[in-house]
């Protein structure tokens, strides 16, 4: 089953700290030589993202940066057995985060892809 | 205890399982009390945690206790021997425990992805039957348990749990030791290994349907197996020949059946159902897999044949004379009747059906594939591309004689109906998905 996590957190004004990024990359490294982590990237800020909007019938363009305090940091994609595999990998990213950036807020949202599992078995 | 305790401790098992069991194979030397020390590990866990609530740090949580356990065993182990030989020279317990306990910790500090790699070795030991190949490896490396691995297989509990037990009673009484193999032995057994890997793989992937998520989870189990095999072993190309061939199959899962479950046949299935990442990841492993300067294998041959498939948008896209040439190489280093009916079907594409048919004869008049439901059906396609349609029908109908796969039979009966039934022409259905 894939799993997307989302990231999305408020940045307290420092730079991420160094030994954040190292661990992150030792955790990357270390879900992707597990055969689980199937893709990662950050996202670059909205302010220099766009957003095309259908409201109304009325379709629309806007460029950003948008009213939202979040931001989208990264996403990552997972391969697992199971909704409580994926919740600990992300769990462990951001227990990182937790543990060498203070002040830093934000949230993981892991979402499930659908796979063929979830068309139910045929007739 | 609550299905959330369970399904965290169940995760952090499924992460952490394999390190723990080969970190502890090391320092015990053996893997079948390695496995045992793990396992009693995640049950302290599962009574534990329900009460006392997830650890902060589940995954060290596991570790220490595993060690507590491993220091336990290793202490009876010397008390015994001890008495055997009736030193009297006692040293206290505790002085003992710190030491063997620093031993552990450096032994699991070190080495990790040296240690899975002697556990994906010994657990596909050639001493061991396939059975208990493949069993062992599920249960060491996947973290499944008995009961899982006997719903994956379709067989008992019990019977899961003998081929493991067969396995470590094997394992011990041919002193396997833990380590990787010698140079002189590592192709051979880097083959063993390979093959274990694509057998789980077509356990999940020929399973019929998906009546049981189990049988697909095998297919997911091979591939995270074979990503973790080219991580570590990243200068062979067959590994990645392997995890090439395996991505792009599974590329195709939700596109091989259809609505009642039957097979869809690769000319046939929806390629925008397949899965565009696993086919992107199938591509960049074969790529690695031929950039290696060194001769491949069977698996990169396959490989490259599946992505000859994967490349091509739609189906009369498929560069057939590209993958009729491979079939002559794969023909060379791997010889099978099968490759030789899948070189006619390849050659029927790229040549014509006379041309097909001419490899196909040549495989039967050598007493191969008399009895094959596909070489009838193939024969049947043949025939049909070339305009006789009575001909082709009896094949078919052989073909669904012959098949002990519902699905296949069905898919056969319809195609010996069709033909039989002049108004409709027949389309180009190589077999395979």
């Amino acid at each position: 089953m894939r799993y997307l996590v989302l990231l999305t957190g408020t940045q307290p004004g420092t730079p991420p700290p160094p030994e954040l990024m190292e661990a992150i990359m030792n955790l990357g490294a270390e879900a992707t030589a597990a055969g689980v982590l199937l893709d990662t990237a950050g996202l670059m800020p909205r302010a220099g993202s766009a957003r095309v909007q259908v409201a109304g019938g009325q379709l629309s363009v806007t460029d950003g940066p948008f009213a939202e305090a979040k931001e989208f940091i990264s996403y990552a994609l997972y391969q697992v057995r199971s909704q409580a595999e994926a919740v600990e990998w992300s769990t462990r990213f951001m227990q990182l985060h937790a543990d060498r950036w203070p002040g830093w807020s934000g949230q993981a949202d892991v979402v499930k892809v659908m796979g063929p599992e979830d068309f139910g078995p045929p007739a | 205890m609550s299905t959330a305790t369970r399904e965290a401790v169940e995760a952090v098992w499924r992460i952490e399982s394999a390190r723990l069991i080969a970190g502890l194979a090391r320092v015990t030397g053996d893997l079948g009390l390695a496995e045992e020390l793990a396992q009693d590990a995640l049950v302290t866990a599962l009574e534990q945690w329900p009460s006392g609530g997830i650890p902060a740090n589940p995954a060290g949580w596991l570790m220490t206790t595993a060690k507590r356990l491993a220091i336990d065993a290793h202490r009876r182990r010397i008390v015994y021997q001890r008495k055997l030989e009736t030193i009297g020279r006692a040293q206290p317990g505790h002085d003992l425990a710190d030491e063997i306990g620093r031993a552990i910790d450096d032994a699991l500090d070190d080495h990790i992805g040296d240690d899975l790699l002697r556990l994906i070795f010994t657990a596909a030991h050639p001493a061991l039957s396939t059975e208990s190949r493949v069993a062992l490896t599920l249960r060491c490396l996947c973290g499944l348990s008995t009961q899982e691995i006997g719903r994956a297989y379709l067989v008992s509990t019990a019977t899961a749990a003998a081929r493991i037990v067969r396995a470590k009673r094997t394992l011990a009484a041919q002193s396997v030791r833990f380590e990787l193999p010698d140079p002189a032995a590592m192709a051979d057994r880097l083959a063993s290994v390979l093959e274990v890997i694509y057998l789980i793989f077509n356990e999940g992937y020929s399973a019929s349907s998906g009546d049981d998520w189990m049988r697909p989870a095998l297919c997911e189990e091979a591939l995270r197996l074979g990503r973790v095999l080219a991580g570590m072993v990243p200068d062979e190309p067959e590994v990645h020949g392997l995890v090439a061939l395996m991505e792009i199959q599974a590329s195709r899962t939700a596109a091989r059946t259809g609505r009642e479950g039957e097979p869809v046949l690769l000319a046939d299935q929806d390629r925008r159902a397949w899965d565009r990442l696993l086919i992107r990841r199938g591509l960049a492993a074969l790529q690695r897999a031929e950039s290696l300067s060194k001769p491949i294998g069977p698996y990169t041959l396959q490989a490259a044949i599946a992505a000859c498939h994967a490349r091509a948008t739609r189906a009369q896209d498929t560069d057939w004379a590209r993958i009729a040439s491979l079939y002559v190489v794969l023909a060379h280093v791997w010889p099978s009747p099968v490759v030789e009916l899948n070189r006619a079907v390849a050659v029927g594409m790229a040549d014509g059906p006379a041309a097909g048919l001419a490899v196909l004869d040549a495989a039967v008049n050598r007493g191969e594939l008399g009895d094959y439901p596909l070489a009838h059906a193939v024969r049947g396609d043949l025939l049909a591309r070339s305009g006789n349609h009575g001909e082709a029908a009896q094949h078919f109908h052989r073909a669904a004689e012959l098949t002990r796969n519902a699905g296949e039979r069905k898919v056969f009966t319809r195609r010996a109906a069709e033909l039989a039934a002049p108004e409709v022409s027949a389309g180009c259905r190589p077999p395979g998905s």
